[in-house]
């Protein structure tokens, strides 16, 4: 099978409909396999996307691209539980699982385990596999050698394998919500001021340095994790499928880029100068892959 | 109040065979410890035991009626589970009473072999929730939880009715604030991992300098994390107790929580009512002379509870990280 694309679930709290007309357009427009739909990151944000999962995933399905639903990536109070246990509890599509919380509802049914759930060795991959695990992908951490041996393994399993290429980097969750913090509330009383920031709030070090960026209780990086030098080694490795993080800059030109790399029509080099046409104030960052800081860009340029 | 008919455990950190003795002479009922490796979270220079300080150590506390818990807390890298199954494997030879761990494949493997290995949940396997904490009681066969440090009493006490395990809780010490095991801040920032090498933070990593305005900046990697006037005085630079910069506040401050420690000192006896079967202290960097103090500190306020009187006043704020302290999530659920 040859390498295909996948788009993560959206991480930050988008407008309802823009979110909606997101997934209207990789289902009529964008050439992507695999497509995650489902809050992860807020049980607070879920309620105004739920409305449109039934029909966003019914178009993915119509234009021949496979819906999977993530769920949550921390589970604690009442309301994110039930929450897990209905979307896990769904038959005519597949779920991700981001939590142990996940894996307990779905034990014995063949699933998916996304990058918030720690498959950091063989053997995890093995008892998650015992239990119905069918395709992972792997913490955004992991330097090239783990990853290497993780997608061979998986392979010996029977299962698929992705890893996340674009995007800014997951690098923390917590049970406090630093949005409402920044705005001086706390969590319970939060008004969404996380709406305001479709692609997170940078945060910046006391001499002016860019480096992180929050959406809600999660920490990402404030660059754009961007592996398209390193697609062709995965591929050789037989990984089956790489991650597009969704942001609000021209999703379309990136799936078409990596599409173009993945088919060996677009030099590495080529790519990343075409995605950073797209927003020159871009910053890359492919550290984690070289057992480096993650934070660092190596080109091969 | 309703007292249990068990004491609960006072759970109390060793960085070196020295402080083990110390922790148990000063009234610990437990103490936990690593092997000098990435195996364990707490995988700092100087600190940690060989198997043959862990040999000697397991001996001293078996001979006073102490246990011994092993912490095998953090996540093997795909290609190298052999370090963490020598671990393992010494671990179980040397007789310690339970191996406190993290990872899926971990708990796999020694529920596997080791069938009557007793398991403990690491903090770092982050399960706060009914369901995560039953998935590894019911794949694994653990008999205790070690819980985030983010619920409230009473969400604890709900919780320990519908759980099969026993329950332990932080009650004294520093706090990071992001979910145990799912942070990757200091691999971003300095290139080791906390979760696949057991270091936050690294201090090789971490310098000090002078700024323009003649005040002390704090600087891990590349990036500064806090600033200090000479009055202050430098605290060392951990990435979720920094302070920055954000687009629409006038002024640096702690986006993510000030240097400040846990200490549950005053929630003691609500705890021990919740039926809460294990108090766990933080520390395993610390002095001997720290360890004696705190740890004693601390028997004296479970026994005093234990024995209905009242806890004699302690000062604890001394011993923590910026001489300040938090309830944190334990006594409301605003901390959030």
């Amino acid at each position: 099978m040859s390498t295909k694309l996948t788009l993560g679930p959206v991480l930050f709290n988008w407008k309802a409909e823009y979110w909606r007309d997101f997934y209207f357009r990789a289902a009529d427009e964008w050439d992507v396999d695999t497509v995650y739909v489902g809050e992860v990151i807020c049980s607070k944000r879920s309620p105004f996307f739920e409305p449109y999962y039934g029909e966003v995933a019914e178009r993915l399905s119509a234009a021949g691209k496979k819906a999977v639903f993530s769920t949550l990536s921390e589970i604690m109070i009442p309301r994110e539980r039930k929450m897990t246990k209905s979307v896990c509890a769904l038959d005519d599509y597949p779920v991700e699982a981001n939590d142990a919380a996940a894996l307990f509802h779905l034990r014995g049914k063949p699933h998916y385990i996304g990058q918030y759930v720690n498959t950091y060795n063989e053997d995890t991959m093995a008892h998650l596999v015992k239990n119905g695990a069918q395709h992972f992908t792997f913490p955004s951490e992991l330097y090239a050698a783990a990853l290497k041996t993780l997608v061979t393994e998986a392979k010996k399993l029977g299962a698929g394998s992705e890893i996340m290429v674009f995007g800014r980097a997951p690098l923390a969750l917590s049970a406090r919500c630093y949005h409402a913090r920044a705005h001086n509330k706390i969590k319970d009383n939060c008004q969404f001021v996380c709406e305001n920031d479709p692609d997170g709030m940078e945060l910046r070090t006391v001499n002016g340095k860019a480096f992180l960026t929050i959406n809600g209780v999660q920490t990402m990086s404030h660059t754009y994790m961007n592996l398209a030098q390193e697609v062709p080694e995965m591929m050789r490795w037989g990984l089956d499928y790489i991650r597009l993080s969704p942001h609000t800059l021209d999703m379309g030109t990136v799936i078409e880029v990596f599409q173009g790399v993945v088919q060996g029509r677009c030099e590495p080099l080529e790519a990343i100068r075409k995605i950073q046409e797209i927003d020159a104030s871009l910053k890359f960052s492919n550290g984690f892959f070289y057992h480096k800081p993650g934070y660092l860009w190596q080109s091969a340029a | 109040m309703n007292l249990p008919n068990n004491p609960p455990e006072l759970v109390c950190p060793a960085g070196t065979p020295a402080a083990l003795r110390t922790a148990i002479d000063a009234g610990a009922d437990a103490v936990y410890c690593g092997f000098q490796n990435a195996t364990n979270a707490r995988n700092f220079p100087g600190l940690n035991f060989t198997p043959e300080e862990m040999e000697e150590s397991v001996d001293y506390a078996h001979k006073r009626g102490k246990k011994v818990l092993l912490a095998l807390n953090t996540f093997p890298p795909a290609g190298q589970t052999s370090l963490w199954k020598q671990a393992v494997a010494n671990g179980v030879r040397l007789g310690v009473d339970a191996m406190i761990v993290a990872d899926i494949g971990v708990a796999h493997h020694i529920a596997t072999l080791y069938p009557d290995q007793r398991l403990h949940l690491s903090v770092q396997a982050g399960a706060p929730s009914v369901e995560a904490i039953r998935y590894y009681c019911e794949e694994f066969g653990v008999k205790r939880v070690v819980l985030p440090r983010i619920l409230s009493i009473p969400e604890i006490k709900q919780l320990k009715s519908e759980i099969p395990c026993e329950i332990e809780t932080f009650i004294f010490g520093n706090q990071g604030l992001m979910a145990e095991g799912r942070c990757s801040l200091t691999n971003f920032v300095s290139g080791v991992s906390t979760n696949f090498d057991g270091v936050c933070s690294p201090p090789s990593d971490v310098t000090f300098y002078e700024d323009k305005n003649n005040m002390l900046c704090s600087q891990l990697g590349e990036f500064t994390i806090d600033c200090f006037s000479c009055a202050q005085g430098a605290g060392y630079p951990t990435i979720c107790k920094g302070k920055y910069v954000a687009p629409h506040r006038d002024d640096p401050y702690y986006a993510f929580e000030e240097p400040i420690s846990l200490n549950l000192f005053d929630l003691l006896p609500q705890m021990i009512g919740a039926g809460i079967e294990a108090f766990k202290i933080e520390g395993r960097q610390r002095s001997r002379a720290y360890i004696r103090q705190v740890v004693s500190t601390w028997r004296l306020a479970v026994d005093s509870v234990m024995q209905g009187k009242t806890i004699p006043k302690a000062d604890l704020v001394a011993l923590t990280e910026g001489q300040k302290e938090t309830t944190g999530a334990f006594r409301s659920k605003k901390w959030r």
